[in-house]
């Protein structure tokens, strides 16, 4: 099908938003764009971060996902206590991904789930003395652990309970950081400003730890990788891509990472910004405080990752910028070879986009080394300096949404007519019923990694298999063939 | 006689548990069955009837058997003078947990225990002063208390809350049928009290239901962790609550609330000089800025 104009696709949102009562529409209509590449802020397209309207089907999370499950849940040696009663940490646990090195339940703990399981009598008595004896608990049974984070539930936040007091007093007793988280799942609008309390906790709780200690030798190429949650593995192939070019990488935010790295970021040159989202408020800090500087990278498809890699180098000397050619050359007759494989068979296909973070924007430069196109794409959670970042990755006269309802997705994607849909869980058997092949773009549908060269050559066997799967022509709609209307037919008689 | 649920309210300090405990007891003396559920953490509800310091809590004994749904009703519900039955929402420490979410926990499982038996004439709910969030709304939402009774007195503070409070049962009145049935004037001797308290219940849209005067035989059965009724029935005082529970038994004058506005309620106090004329010219002056002028 081919590529709709401006016009069209004005018309096609104008059309979807008239279901709508008046109120709702008018506060849609400002969450539904048409890309235009000369803007240069987004904000005379479309709002974002705004609470989303009561009866839509939003596919946002809560504060509280925000910390526990992006930011904080990754570090592995810490234990993260989902505080409140039982169901928001076992729902969401191991959700993630975040693949990790380690022994579960020994010396890492990413994919258990430790609560204080309220009942009734904690919230009338209040949690504080559970918590503490929780903390001692901890300490007996994991003595390994390397530190404690207590991530709100929304009923702390009504019963007014002191999880700071209780933290300064454990941490005194146990001698390792315990970090109060205050999370709560009513607080803000997404799991936006969860990530952003996150951040602040680390600043407030952990960043500072080693202030005036010089014991740790740093090098002049030391650098921190930051929001990158290393789902299958993809920090690790993001890594060796760094090392390679002669950086040394102290610290892993926070996929596969550990507190002592966090602790030591504030002596890194360089912070590498990869989940803008969720953690460029903690980049910002260490920005102001440490003075060290940071960018945003993206390690999706070998276009971005050596436009990124040159990036990076020119901001240190010769020796690293010489490696980042090196790396470039090392594996351009491995990605030449995947592009060469695939992109005859995927060449002109066309995605729409849904997720969360970094990804509506960062994947689109992986698609088109493939030669596909992304014609739609949108931001769970984003502001609208995610959105300024979306507008020159995206063709003129593209979808852009904010958002999006579970309606407006499905009446776009029908008319619009991708032949492959990124998204979620939650979207993904809706689409495929309707015979549209799918990936799931936050967890990789369980392959991954996409990060770097060797996630590269995954994402585009996971893309091939998945939209030139033979499954696609069996899908036949059974009243529609001519010998099933002929029965309908004859049994009607 | 059908079951009558009944619950008290009142500023804090006013002597909502004593009128409510004294008001019972007289009531038990002519022959009802009831029953007085604490809606207060500090637990001092049913002290007199018991004669004891304070009754074991829902609560604290939920917490100590692990849940709410490990007790047993006779493990709670105690009886007193007279057979009044007699039972503690409970709740935390002043300033810790949610103490809102221990009396609807504690109702919740009187009711499904079925402590609302059919021997019993009157309920009676004894609410902590302030109704500082929905918990405390409890007792009169939907399916329980039916008539709210305010205990008031002559002075400022005790008559913006009866007001308040008044605005609370609209609220709940127009989506269920709990109704405000009357004012009990605790007198504080300020004057010409009872009928301040009674044009107050006449621009409220109720009655003054009674007044009972001040009188120190209730300080000495309280000291005794007694009723007057139960101390010394032949007190003119222990009339004065015989009357207070004649008139609520006999009561029919259910009504929706029309509470009225600060300027109405100033107006009032004004006309029967609680409050003088409100001088705009002095507010926000401090005494050194009064006497530079001066």
């Amino acid at each position: 099908m081919a590529a709709l104009t401006r016009e069209e696709t004005e018309a096609l949102i104008q059309e979807v938003l008239e279901v709508y009562p008046e109120q709702a529409r008018k506060d849609r209509a400002k969450h539904l764009a048409v890309n235009d590449q000369s803007l240069e802020k987004s904000n005379k397209c479309i709002t974002s971060n705004r609470k989303s309207q009561p009866g839509v089907m939003t596919i946002r999370g809560c504060a509280y996902a925000g910390s526990k499950g992006v930011v904080w849940g990754p570090i592995k040696d810490m234990i993260h206590i989902s505080h409140g009663p039982v169901g928001c940490g076992q729902y969401s646990r191991a959700g993630r991904r975040n693949y990790y090195v380690g022994t579960t339940g020994v010396n890492t703990f990413g994919t258990m789930n430790f609560t204080s399981d309220f009942q009734e009598k904690d919230i009338v008595f209040g949690g504080d003395k559970k918590l503490a004896k929780i903390m001692h608990e901890i300490e007996e049974l994991f003595p390994l652990n390397k530190g404690i984070s207590i991530q709100s539930e929304c009923p702390i936040g009504l019963i007014g309970d002191d999880i700071e007091a209780v933290a300064k007093k454990a941490n005194k007793e146990i001698g390792k950081p315990v970090v109060p988280v205050r999370c709560e799942g009513f607080r803000g609008v997404s799991q936006s400003l969860g990530h952003h309390i996150a951040n602040d906790a680390i600043r407030d709780w952990v960043l500072e730890n080693r202030d005036g200690d010089e014991s740790f030798p740093t090098t002049p190429y030391d650098v921190a990788v930051i929001g990158d949650y290393n789902i299958g593995g993809d920090a690790w192939a993001s890594r060796t891509l760094l090392e390679e070019m002669g950086l040394r990488v102290v610290a892993q935010w926070s996929g596969d990472g550990t507190i002592a790295e966090m602790e030591k970021t504030p002596k890194v040159k360089l912070n590498l910004i990869h989940c803008y989202r969720s953690m460029n408020y903690i980049a910002r800090h260490m920005e102001e405080k440490y003075k060290i500087p940071w960018i945003e990278y993206n390690f999706f498809g070998p276009t971005k990752i050596a436009e990124s890699l040159r990036k990076i180098a020119a901001l240190f000397d010769a020796t690293i910028q010489a490696g980042a050619e090196k790396v470039i050359a090392k594996y351009q007759a491995e990605y030449d070879a995947v592009i060469a494989k695939y992109k005859p068979r995927l060449q002109g296909k066309r995605v729409m986009l849904y997720v969360g973070g970094l990804r509506p924007r960062h994947v689109i430069g992986a698609y088109e080394d493939l030669g596909m196109e992304v014609v739609g794409t949108g931001y769970e959670f984003g502001h609208n300096d995610d959105y300024d970042r979306t507008i020159k990755e995206m063709g003129n006269a593209t979808l852009i949404y904010d958002d999006v309802t579970g309606y407006e997705f499905e009446e776009f994607v029908k008319r619009v007519q991708p032949d492959l849909i990124g998204s979620g869980i939650k979207e993904k058997y809706i689409f495929q019923k309707m015979g549209i092949p799918f990936r799931q773009m936050h967890s990789w549908d369980y392959s991954g990694p996409y990060h770097g060269y060797d996630g590269f050559a995954i994402f585009a066997r996971d893309m091939d298999m998945t939209l030139n799967n033979p499954c696609w022509k069996q899908v036949k709609v059974p009243w529609k063939t001519a010998e099933s209307s002929n029965v309908a037919v004859a049994a009607s008689a | 006689m059908a079951l009558r649920q009944c619950a008290i309210y009142g500023k804090g300090g006013i002597g909502k548990s004593t009128t409510t405990q004294n008001l019972v007891s007289a009531l038990a003396e002519l022959g009802n069955n009831v029953m007085i559920v604490g809606c207060d953490p500090k637990a001092d509800s049913t002290r007199l009837i018991l004669h004891a310091k304070a009754q074991t809590t829902i609560m604290s004994l939920a917490a100590e058997a692990g849940s709410v749904e490990d007790l047993e009703l006779e493990d709670v519900l105690k009886a007193g003078y007279r057979g009044i039955k007699c039972v503690e929402s409970g709740g935390p420490e002043p300033g810790v947990g949610c103490a809102g979410r221990g009396v609807i926990t504690a109702i919740n499982f009187l009711e499904e225990e079925g402590a609302y038996d059919d021997e019993l004439d009157f309920v009676f709910y004894d609410v902590l002063g302030d109704v500082v969030c929905g918990g405390f709304a409890m007792p009169i939402r939907e399916n329980k208390a039916q008539e709210i009774y305010i205990v008031c007195s002559g002075e400022m503070m005790a008559m913006y809350a009866a007001n308040n409070i008044a605005k609370g049962i609209v609220k709940y009145a127009n989506s269920g049928s709990v109704r405000l049935a009357g004012l009990i004037c605790n007198s504080r001797e300020t004057a010409r009290e009872d009928e301040l308290i009674s044009a107050l219940a006449e621009k409220i849209g109720t009655t003054m239901i009674h007044f009972v005067p001040r009188d120190n035989v209730v300080q000495r059965a309280e000291i005794r962790r007694m009723t007057v009724i139960e101390y010394e029935p032949e007190a003119k005082q222990a009339e004065e609550y015989r009357q207070l529970a004649t008139k609520i038994r006999d009561n029919k004058n259910f009504v929706i609330p029309t509470p009225i506005t600060m300027d109405e309620l100033e107006e009032l106090m004004m006309e029967f000089g609680i409050i003088d004329d409100i001088d705009e010219s002095i507010v926000g002056v401090t005494a050194a800025a009064e006497a530079a002028v001066a």
